[in-house]
């Protein structure tokens, strides 16, 4: 990939959503503006993550918020790039490139906006490799890199610069500072150098969602397994295939948690599978035995379409494929875990690595 | 007495029915002409079971006639789309993603003007009226006839959207209005969009009523006159005029209303078999179980309601070749069953022949067809019933048991016991399900809301909306006593402080007999 079209732009899309693992919010109006915004002012230039120079100046961009307000109040089209030179302006330097914070979920276009209404280029990679709840869950952390100064901005042209303590007071400030700001963010940090980039990067996930997407497509014309394949692919497995029998929802503390219990289908008859999300899913447990669990992707498709199903479209009586794809490695060290393993969000069991099917 | 009509692409069936029994049932072709078409079913059910005009109490019909003139973007007025919220949507502005062919169909009058609220309704900027009146004079330099006004977070507020409009209306007396809080729920460009399409309606609505008014009217009946909805609820002349898009996928409901009530299963399996496709709902509570994608009308995408439904290629139409692996479908002879199949005298095999070959039934001259195999006949019967039960199987949403319901006038492929269901049901007049289900359709009322703020109860949120859903269920002709609650959805809104949450109630209740038009 060195490039990203108007006609790529839908693949990205789809294939993201997977990545989501259920969360990141549905990226389809964030596809309408992507597109709108590279039919303005042309096609993103891409850079591989190995080709970042060591004098870059790298700021991921993203949108906070909750997905149900950004459907109905979307963004104007130039906040994320007011963000940027936002934070040029509090660190001194120029930015450079663009990258992507969170390639899950509608997080996967606003760096394809920011880079087309900037007309910076834009890093093939990502902050998390998948889609998490929370600002400080990205490799990042691990490297100590601050995610301040960061800037965030809303479409009546206000801007907030945080400078804070530490990631999570970066979270904390900013989440208030979303709502005041009508529950919808451009927000622009983690700024980094080269190396710094080069390390705290996920590669290639941009083009890995293109991938994803296309390969939806060609599944369905093809009339192949779009799980089956994804698992081969990306050295994942699939869990289940059931039917959505119960979909229990809560809020606490600004988050949708909850759980969705399946009852096989097909070859997995007899057989149960409980998903507990809070906004992604974290946790899938079969006939009472974890078989995965955050950081690894758990990704709940359509059984006959192969489209991703977000935690907040699960209903009663959908047939879906659980499939779960490998984390980055770094999440599975024990400080990834310390930040994004199960105990973090409050499971007691420990992590179960996916184990790639046979091929 | 009530009469149920249903419009469909190749025929119109008409029942008379006193409450949930059917008194007459007939199915004629459709006609070019809507009126003439009408007045030949109510003919022929006066003939078959003469009624006295004046003891019609309610006359329903199910239509696809809107649906069909956005599909091929016919007879649509030219409308301006007004979205009140700028500065923020601008980078998706209205008609994003829209087929050419429809936006011009539309004229691509667009307008981003400001106004528009936040989820927590403070407003994003104020409402502009100089610009508003601005607009109203290039419209009327324009000539368009029609408006959609959107306004962001309109569910949670409509006073923007509704000034708005005063302020068009007095300055374009004869514009036909459309506002987006009345017609869709919370997504901006899925409700503007279906707002648009139900704009650029409003002059199909006025035609069509008016052909279904003059049809009655020439068969004497002096009743309401009532259209079906994709809820499965009803709605009066006044309301199509308003909200033309509400008859959208109003036929699968139907069928499955139909199906519900004349088995008197208020859950259970629908199998509709046509003559080109088979499909399947699930009836839950009486009403069909609505689908929870985005839905597509011609190429637009909304977000209304649709039933559930799957779909295989198989009906009475469908062409066979016989062999040890049959082949069914998806190709069909379609309406042309009556010259191109073997026992009307044709030469095609269709799926109709080896019912009548199987003994399923008798239609034509089963002699034409009594030279077929019987084993490969018996196996083919076999292929069609375990692909509609496996794809039945596929509705159901637990594994309790539940009955299935065979409708349609194909489902005579289908044999009484199916693999995986331990009842099948096929009612009396199964053939004309959906004229039925129109027949039988309730009035109903929704609501679709965000709720935010700390102090907000939940109880309170609910009681609320239940209020304000029954209410809409009695406006719409529903008789007090009979309005309940069929559908609670809460949907907190992630990644957010607080408790905001998004409810959606509806409520439904039967029709008031005896009223005047």
């Amino acid at each position: 990939m060195n490039m990203i079209e108007s006609r790529d732009v839908r693949d990205i899309a789809r294939g993201a959503a997977i990545l989501g693992a259920g969360g990141g919010g549905d990226p389809h109006v964030g596809r309408l503006l992507a597109e709108n915004m590279i039919d303005r002012y042309g096609p993103v230039t891409t850079v591989a993550l190995e080709d970042v120079p060591d004098d870059a100046f790298v700021v991921p961009v993203a949108i906070m918020g909750a997905p149900t307000v950004i459907v109905e109040k979307p963004p104007s089209g130039d906040e994320l790039a007011r963000a940027l030179y936002a934070v040029e302006a509090v660190a001194g330097r120029k930015v450079t490139h663009v990258a992507c914070l969170e390639a899950g979920g509608l997080n996967s276009m606003t760096p394809i906006i920011a880079a087309a209404t900037s007309g910076l280029p834009l890093i093939d990679g990502d902050g998390m490799g998948r889609a998490f709840p929370e600002l400080q869950m990205v490799l990042a952390t691990l490297d100590g890199i601050a995610a301040t100064p960061m800037a965030m901005v809303d479409e009546k042209g206000n801007t907030v610069a945080l400078e804070t303590i530490d990631n999570p007071w970066a979270e904390r400030l900013a989440r208030s500072a979303t709502v005041d700001m009508g529950c919808s963010a451009s927000i622009a940090l983690y700024p980094m150098t080269g190396p710094q980039a080069r390390r705290a990067l996920v590669p290639d996930t941009l083009s890995q969602a293109l991938w994803i997407g296309a390969t939806i497509t060609r599944c369905r014309d093809e009339h192949r397994d779009v799980a089956r394949t994804l698992a081969a692919e990306l050295g994942g497995s699939v869990l289940f295939t059931g039917k959505v029998a119960d979909v229990v929802r809560q809020t606490s503390g600004g988050f949708a948690r909850g759980s969705a219990r399946l009852d096989g289908i097909g070859a997995d008859s007899g057989s149960r599978m409980v998903l507990s999300f809070q906004n992604e899913h974290l946790v899938a447990d079969r006939d009472g035995e974890v078989v995965a669990s955050v950081p690894d992707l758990i990704c709940v498709l359509d059984a006959d379409t192969g489209e991703p199903v977000t935690t907040e479209a699960m209903r009663y009586g959908f047939r879906v494929v659980v499939l779960a794809l490998p984390c980055h490695p770094r999440w599975r060290t024990a400080e990834g875990l310390a930040l994004v393993g199960p105990a973090y969000f409050g499971y007691d069991h420990p992590y179960v690595p996916v184990v790639p099917s046979e091929r | 007495m009530h009469i149920g009509i249903d419009v469909g692409g190749t025929n119109t069936d008409a029942v008379l029915m006193d409450h949930t029994h059917v008194l007459e049932a007939v199915k004629n072709p459709t006609t070019h002409d809507v009126t003439s078409g009408i007045i030949g079913a109510l003919d022929d059910l006066a003939a078959g079971r003469p009624f006295d005009p004046q003891d019609i109490d309610a006359v329903a019909i199910g239509t696809t006639h809107f649906t069909n003139a956005v599909v091929q973007a016919r007879g649509l007025a030219s409308t301006a789309v007004i979205r009140l919220g700028l500065p923020a949507a601008a980078g998706v502005p209205p008609l994003t993603a829209w087929p050419r062919r429809l936006r011009l169909a539309l004229g691509d009058h667009v307008y981003l003007c400001s106004g528009g609220h936040e989820f927590d309704g403070r407003e994003i900027s104020p409402l502009n009226e100089d610009e508003l009146r601005r607009v109203a004079g290039d419209l009327a330099a324009k000539g368009v006839s029609s408006a959609a006004i959107t306004s962001i977070f309109s569910p949670v507020n409509a006073e923007m959207e509704l000034r708005a409009a005063e302020i068009l209306r007095a300055e374009l007396p004869g514009l036909r209005v459309s506002l987006s809080h009345e017609i869709g729920r919370v997504g901006l460009l899925e409700r503007e969009n279906a707002t648009v399409i139900n704009a650029s309606l409003l002059p199909v609505a006025e035609q069509i009523t008016n052909a279904f008014l003059k049809a009655l009217d020439k068969a004497g009946i002096d009743a309401p006159l009532y259209l079906s909805q994709n809820d499965g609820t009803l709605m009066d002349v006044d309301y199509v005029r308003r909200y033309p898009v509400a008859t959208f996928a109003a036929g699968p409901t139907n069928s499955m209303r139909g199906a519900a009530v004349l088995s008197g299963l208020s859950d259970c399996i629908v199998v509709d078999v046509g003559g080109t496709t088979t499909d399947v709902g699930a009836v839950v509570g009486g009403f069909p179980r609505p689908a929870t994608t985005e839905v597509d009308i011609g190429g637009v995408r909304t977000n209304f309601r649709m039933p559930d439904v799957v779909s295989v290629g198989i009906g009475g139409g469908s062409r066979v070749t016989l062999g040890d692996t049959p082949v069914i479908g998806p190709e069909s002879v379609g309406f042309r069953i009556h010259q191109e199949a073997m026992v009307f005298g044709g030469s095609t095999l269709t799926a109709t022949d080896i019912a009548v070959a199987g003994g399923r039934v008798r239609l034509g001259d089963p002699s034409r067809v009594a030279h077929l195999n019987r084993t490969e006949v018996r196996r083919c019967q076999q292929v069609v019933a375990e692909r509609v039960a496996a794809l039945a199987d596929s509705m159901r949403t637990s594994a309790e048991p539940v009955p299935m319901v065979l409708v349609g006038g194909g489902s005579v492929l289908l044999p009484d016991e199916m693999p995986g269901f331990d009842a099948v049901v096929r009612p009396e007049h199964f053939a004309v399900a959906n004229a039925i289900g129109a027949a039988i359709a309730q009035v109903g009322g929704e609501v679709d809301k965000v709720y935010s703020g700390q102090d907000l109860d939940r109880e309170d949120i609910l009681a609320e909306a239940s209020a304000e859903a029954r209410q809409k269920a009695l406006l719409a002709g529903a008789t007090p006593d009979s309005v309940r609650i069929v559908e609670i959805d809460e949907l907190p809104m992630a990644y957010l402080p607080g408790n905001a949450v998004r409810v959606r109630v509806k409520a439904v209740g039967d029709l008031i007999f005896g009223g005047s038009r």
